[in-house]
């Protein structure tokens, strides 16, 4: 426990700095003064913490298991940052009043640039609410009588939400019956297509309070009953528990059509797989050949798996035989050449089919480059998973 | 490819009764075939034992597509002049478009017209993988191959029984203290006489071909030498001699006289030879053109002959391909009827014959 906690400590005291280090860093000026400053001040703050998990008093023993950021301790980060906001939109040049996260976010990158592959491990600058994971006042005063009427429940924030829906619910049969009675009953189907319930995660972290699988499927089941009842005041309470679910699809790079001296129409694109390169043109009207580095595709790939590979965004798109390619490539082996080509084809093709198709294309992976490379091997290992054999003795 | 077309023609032809083709011990796969219209042969019943993967006994048939290449070879076969020396017909093309069952189809109409075929179905048997090297005896640097020579003269024998007994050998040939054959035997003996006694069958194989080429010209019968793989004859062998040194292939008495066969110095009768790149040794996977598989030696030898390309299906012929697998019900893929289906195919193949073959194979 004292181990976990001087972790927590560590972890909370090293994402102070970072956070803390930019936005101090300009007000005093001077780099190496701020560090030496900020440095001293994080020890202290992390001394001062320690000192107060150790003086609170025994009703709050709760509190002890997790790090407790106090609220003024919150509120000053949350002043911090946003004064560092401001000296980051000065420093970048740009008009503080007007500076997003992304432009945050883009000014660290470019700041501080790092080659580490996990991109949590880079440094970060957001809102302290993002960073400091969300936590519950103290639920009593001073009495040690809890504030809350459902705390001894042990999920208060849990089962308030469900007293609340189900209050809702027995208002909205009351409404219904009524219109019933009055005749003025009407079929009204939501639209609900597009977006979706929280997830239990999503849930727990809303109500900072750990939740069990059938706590949230009564809960979902709670909602849903709401939402068939016909009554325009739940519309808002629901909403607050849905998410909506379409993606954006990235925009996809459609390649202009070209055209050649004969009035031909053709498009050029190129794709990668592994270590290997294609650069591919496909023509829009031809008899279905494909020549890779001059040489037929059948001689170029005996193999049917690969040839296979190549036909793919053709039949998918119910194209086969009606377009001429002629393609470049180098690197990789025999299945990451195909691979390579087929992606190169695939894109190719969005220049000449329409926008619904290439929509169907990126969900069928064909648009998707695909980002599996060789694992390096690591010491102590003979390969990248494998390990060496384990003698008893 | 080249066993499966010696499978087929073996297998197949049941034409007169004594005109049986044995076939060869190696069971391959077989081909796509479909009878044409146009020529009226006949599909005989197939009647050899054949693997369990042979279309001839799954379709209970052996029939050939009959496509440009050979027509146009019959038609000059039909047009030959015997007086002339014989004309050397090369057919070239890539891997898996038939050249080997385009030769299949005219030593089938020669053996329906009455000639006597000289049929080696795969050179490059001859030059690799040959156990049993034995010094000849008739001439000290050359070597001999009982076994290759046994077995062609025993697919010999039973192609030509008809001619066998007809012609004359015009020699004497002592084979060794007991036993010799006379002047005026019949050329079964001299056959015989190489199956009885392996270690002259080298020697009984050049005995028949310069008897054949030496009596061709008299008009009694007229001669096919039919050579599968002939680009083997002059490249590279992969066999060595007791220490460790490679062979060449003018060291093999075979080679010697099957060279001598393919030379236009004789008449009465036709000489039809395919390239293959698939058995053969030491040459690039893509090369197809006479040039690069004979060599420089091979094409001068050969000079001058006749090309014959031979390429991949055309539209009807695909077309007519996968109607006769669909009609068989080998196709059992519900797509395959759809036209998305023959596309697949087509796309896949690429209207090669071999690789359309090899995908609607048996697993």
């Amino acid at each position: 426990m004292a181990a976990s906690r001087v972790s927590c400590a560590a972890a909370a005291s090293y994402r102070l700095f970072l956070g803390g280090r930019v936005s101090l860093a300009r007000r005093q000026g001077v780099w190496k003064a701020a560090a030496a400053e900020l440095q001293t001040g994080a020890v202290f703050q992390i001394l001062r913490l320690r000192h107060t998990t150790g003086v609170t008093t025994k009703k709050n023993v709760a509190a002890l298991r997790r790090e407790t950021y106090t609220v003024d301790f919150i509120k000053k980060q949350i002043e911090e940052f946003n004064i560092g906001k401001r000296h980051l939109a000065n420093m970048m040049g740009e008009d503080p009043e007007t500076f997003t996260q992304e432009d945050i976010d883009r000014a660290i990158a470019y700041l501080f640039p790092s080659g580490l592959f996990e991109k949590q491990a880079r440094p970060i600058m957001k809102h302290p609410e993002q960073i400091f994971p969300k936590q519950r006042a103290i639920q009593w005063g001073e009495d040690g009588r809890p504030f809350h009427f459902l705390f001894y429940t042990g999920k208060q924030s849990y089962y308030s939400l469900m007293h609340e829906a189900y209050g809702k619910l027995l208002e909205a049969e009351k409404h219904q019956n009524q219109l019933q009675a009055k005749g003025l009953f009407s079929e009204k189907t939501k639209d609900l297509i597009g977006s979706r319930w929280l997830i239990k995660e999503e849930l727990e972290e809303m109500l900072v309070e750990k939740l069990s699988d059938q706590d949230y499927a009564q809960f979902i089941r709670l909602l849903e009953r709401l939402l068939t009842l016909h009554g325009g005041v739940e519309e808002e309470f629901v909403q607050r528990f849905r998410r909506s679910v379409t993606i954006q699809s990235k925009k996809q790079l459609i390649e202009p059509v070209q055209y050649d001296e004969q009035g031909m129409a053709f498009s050029t694109s190129e794709g990668k797989r592994k270590s290997a390169k294609a650069e591919v043109v496909v023509y829009e009207h031809g008899s279905g050949k494909i020549k890779v580095n001059g040489i037929d595709y059948l001689l170029y790939f005996p193999v049917t798996q690969d040839r296979e590979q190549l036909m793919f965004p053709f039949c998918f798109l119910d194209r086969l035989g009606e377009h001429d390619v002629t393609c470049t490539v180098s690197g990789g082996g025999r299945s990451s050449q195909a691979g390579a080509i087929r992606l190169a084809v695939a894109r190719a093709l969005c220049s000449f089919v329409t926008k619904e198709e290439v929509e169907w294309m990126r969900q069928a992976g064909l648009l998707t480059p695909d980002p599996r490379v060789r694992e390096r091997k690591k010491p102590g290992q003979e390969g990248a998973r494998r390990k060496f054999t384990w003698k008893k003795r | 490819m080249l066993k499966r077309m010696t499978r087929l023609v073996s297998g197949a032809q049941q034409l007169d009764p004594g005109r049986f083709w044995h076939g060869e011990p190696q069971a391959p796969q077989s081909l796509a075939a479909h009878l044409d219209n146009q020529v009226p042969d006949e599909s005989p019943r197939a009647t050899s034992c054949t693997s369990e993967a042979d279309p001839v006994r799954t379709f209970n048939e052996a029939c050939l597509m009959v496509r440009k290449p050979a027509l146009e070879l019959l038609r000059y076969l039909k047009n030959t002049n015997f007086a002339h020396p014989a004309v050397r017909y090369v057919l070239y093309g890539e891997t898996g478009t038939g050249k080997t069952l385009s030769l299949c189809h005219v030593i089938h109409f020669c053996a329906k017209q009455d000639w006597l075929i000289l049929h080696i179905p795969d050179a490059h048997l001859w030059v690799k993988n040959c156990r049993g090297l034995l010094q000849s005896a008739y001439n000290k640097q050359r070597f001999d191959q009982p076994v290759e020579a046994s077995s062609w003269l025993k697919n010999f024998k039973t192609a030509n029984e008809r001619f066998l007994s007809q012609i004359k050998v015009q020699e004497k040939y002592v084979w060794n203290k007991r036993e010799s054959t006379e002047k005026g035997r019949p050329l079964g003996e001299v056959v015989e006489q190489g199956l009885t006694r392996v270690k002259n069958a080298t020697d009984a194989v050049g005995v028949v071909l310069k008897e054949l080429k030496s009596q061709s010209g008299s008009g009694a019968f007229r001669l096919l030498v039919a050579v599968d793989g002939v680009n083997a004859l002059w490249g590279r062998t992969t066999l060595k001699r007791e220490d460790k040194s490679p062979m060449a292939p003018e060291e093999l008495a075979l080679v010697r006289g099957m060279r001598k066969m393919v030379s236009n110095d004789w008449h009465g009768g036709a000489i039809v030879l395919t390239l293959s790149q698939t058995g053969s040794l030491f040459k690039p996977r893509k090369a197809y053109l006479p040039q690069e598989l004979l060599g420089k030696e091979g094409f001068d030898a050969l000079d001058p002959f006749i090309p014959i390309l031979v390429s991949n299906y055309s539209p009807e012929e695909f077309e007519s391909c996968i109607q006769y697998y669909l009609e068989n019900s080998w196709l059992q893929h519900e797509k395959a009827q759809t036209e998305e289906g023959k596309k697949e195919l087509l796309f896949l193949s690429n209207a090669n014959p071999g690789q359309l073959e090899r995908l609607c194979a048996y697993l």
